[in-house]
């Protein structure tokens, strides 16, 4: 891949008082890719995400999106350029229907240049809009499942809510803070196809997962953190056969379930 | 027998499909199944001053729509953008002032000082809050509540602006008539159009911003601008019950700033039911009524007033709305389990 990286990290730290939650790590996504990030609890990862996407400030380093650097911008800028992200623990509007919460991206500056569609235009109007997108995302588009309420949706419709919400905005990278947490076997294997679909749309995808042998069907590389430190990077396989991963992982059962796989 | 146990079914009535505001309506009956509700209370408003007895009921009346008027206000605040505001007071305050200043000394006539007054005290009260629209709960509460203990404090030490004294003079409306219907005239409007609002796309945006912050700046929105819109909104409605409060009254003082504007307007949304934005009105017209009929009582007046509100948050928690409108949309039977 020659190109130019489409998300690149310099350094990265984050210090929580005197806890080092990162500590420089460095890392670079290229266009079209999918980069999965691996690592015991509490080695990072989301608060990585947190510090690429402006939720909270990070101590030092520096964000390139595009050539353009975004370290410390406000949130919400960050995210009408392009850099999305979903949350871990899902963070739908309860009190609105399914459809009515794409509402709210589909309202966003971002979505409104990008998609072409205002209230009443060809494309019809936002909840229309939104209801496209959740059958594109897997709801059913007859069945009273859009129409629900979000405190009454179970936990594989909202982590589809949460991709669908940066769909919305025509993003260029999603980062997906672990997408099949919490679901059954068969609801992860419903989602993989997605994912895959999403990759061949376009669009840039940093997956943070504990379901291992489900990311290395989806992700073309793999970075590993273990106390908010970058321990090696590579293909899956090279990654699996790292003695430092081993001994993160040590006695884990993902580790033999994916030896097993490769 | 008495071991035979029964349960209460209820179903929505058939007229509602797949979700909540999506209706099918077939015939005149299920029309006015939803229209009468509203026509009852825009026709009961209207009709208001003509059938209390004498003046004194009548200005009763004029208070009431302005308590009502904050009261909305606090409901969309707290409701549908999760901004508890305290600041009944502090809008009311620069509403009237503003309206008083305009009308003592550039002369204008309360057609014009009341609309004025209106934008020019929602954008002097947006500005003020403006650096802790990043609060929320709590905090934003007491910040807000701050506001109109502070001014009252500054207007009475420095002895600007009238001083204790408060502006005196200021033109009152032509007739009785047109300062209720005036008033009225607001409370529909408002009431109204921000139920309207709630349910537009921007509205689902301030909805969203109560019920997850975090989401709605991931979606690339700047939460402070929607935040700063709505209150605008709503101290929009505060200025506009000050601005007319001045003009029905001839006069503003540091009572404008009274904690009444800030308080009985929560009260009135717990009794009415939060959330409902016709609830709050409600409760305006039973608390400000009561409140005066209790007025014999001389001193023994704020128990009763108290027990009252207690004895609707023990019985009717929810609210009478909510109550009301869950009575009138399911039908209810006993069914044998």
């Amino acid at each position: 891949m020659s190109q130019e990286p489409i998300l690149q990290a310099r350094d990265i730290s984050k210090h929580f008082g005197g806890i080092a939650a990162l500590n420089r790590v460095s890392f670079h996504v290229n266009p079209g890719e999918v980069l999965g990030i691996i690592g015991p609890n509490g080695s990072g990862k989301t608060t990585l995400i947190n510090c690429l996407t402006g939720f909270i400030r990070m101590s030092s380093g520096e964000v390139l999106f595009k050539g353009k650097k975004i370290s410390n911008k406000p949130a919400h800028k960050i995210a009408d350029m392009g850099l999305t992200r979903t949350f871990q623990i899902m963070r739908p509007y309860y009190s609105l229907p399914a459809y009515k919460n794409l509402v709210i991206p589909l309202f966003a500056p971002r979505a409104r240049r990008t998609g072409g569609w205002r209230g009443g235009g060809k494309l019809g109007d936002r909840k229309t809009v939104s209801i496209d997108i959740l059958e594109e995302i897997g709801f059913e588009r007859d069945s009273f499942v859009p129409y629900k309420k979000a405190s009454s949706l179970p936990t594989g419709y909202l982590k589809r809510l949460e991709l669908a919400r940066c769909l919305a905005l025509k993003p260029e990278v999603i980062l997906c803070d672990e997408v099949f947490s919490g679901l059954s076997m068969s609801e992860i294997a419903s989602m993989v196809p997605l994912m895959e679909r999403l990759q061949m749309d376009g669009i840039t995808l940093v997956m943070i997962e504990h379901r291992l042998r489900e990311l290395f069907q989806v992700a073309n590389r793999i970075m590993v953190l273990n106390f908010g430190v970058k321990l090696t990077e590579g293909t899956p396989e090279e990654v699996m056969a790292n003695k430092q991963v081993k001994d993160a992982y040590f006695g884990s059962e993902e580790v033999e379930e994916v030896m097993h796989y490769a | 027998m008495s071991t035979q146990q029964r349960r209460k079914e209820r179903l929505d009535r058939g007229i509602k499909i797949r979700a909540e505001g999506l209706y099918a309506l077939m015939s005149w009956r299920e029309l006015s199944y939803l229209t009468l509700p509203r026509l009852i209370l825009i026709v009961g408003m209207l009709a208001l001053p003509l059938i209390v007895p004498g003046m004194y009921w009548q200005r009763v009346v004029t208070i009431v729509c302005i308590y009502a008027l904050l009261a909305v206000s606090f409901d969309f605040l707290a409701h549908y953008v999760g901004l508890v505001s305290l600041g009944g007071a502090f809008f009311v305050g620069a509403g009237g002032y503003l309206a008083a200043i305009l009308n003592s000394s550039f002369g204008l006539p309360p057609l014009l000082t009341i609309p004025i007054a209106t934008l020019a005290g929602a954008a002097i009260c947006t500005m003020f809050l403006l650096p802790c629209l990043p609060l929320r709960g709590v905090y934003f509460a007491i910040v807000t509540l701050m506001y109109p203990l502070v001014l009252a404090r500054i207007i009475e030490a420095m002895d600007v602006l009238g001083g204790t004294d408060g502006i005196m003079g200021v033109d009152s409306f032509t007739n009785p008539w047109v300062e209720q219907y005036v008033v009225i005239g607001c409370v529909l409007l408002f009431l109204f159009g921000v139920r309207r609002l709630v349910n537009m796309d921007i509205g689902l945006v301030f909805r969203a911003v109560k019920d997850n912050d975090q989401a709605v700046r991931a979606s690339g929105m700047n939460i402070s601008y929607y935040k700063a819109i709505a209150v605008f909104l709503s101290a929009a409605m505060g200025c506009l019950g000050g601005a007319c409060l001045v003009h029905i009254y001839m006069w503003a003082g540091i009572s404008l700033f009274a904690l009444d504007f800030s308080i009985l307007p929560i009260a009135a949304t717990v009794i009415g039911g939060g959330g409902t934005l016709v609830g709050p009105v409600l409760g305006c017209l039973i608390l400000v009524p009561i409140s005066e009929l209790l007025r014999e009582f001389g001193t023994l007046r704020i128990v009763f007033y108290s027990l009252i509100l207690v004895g609707f948050i023990v019985f009717r928690s929810e609210g009478l709305m909510v109550y009301g409108e869950r009575k009138y949309h399911q039908f209810q039977r006993w069914v044998q389990v």
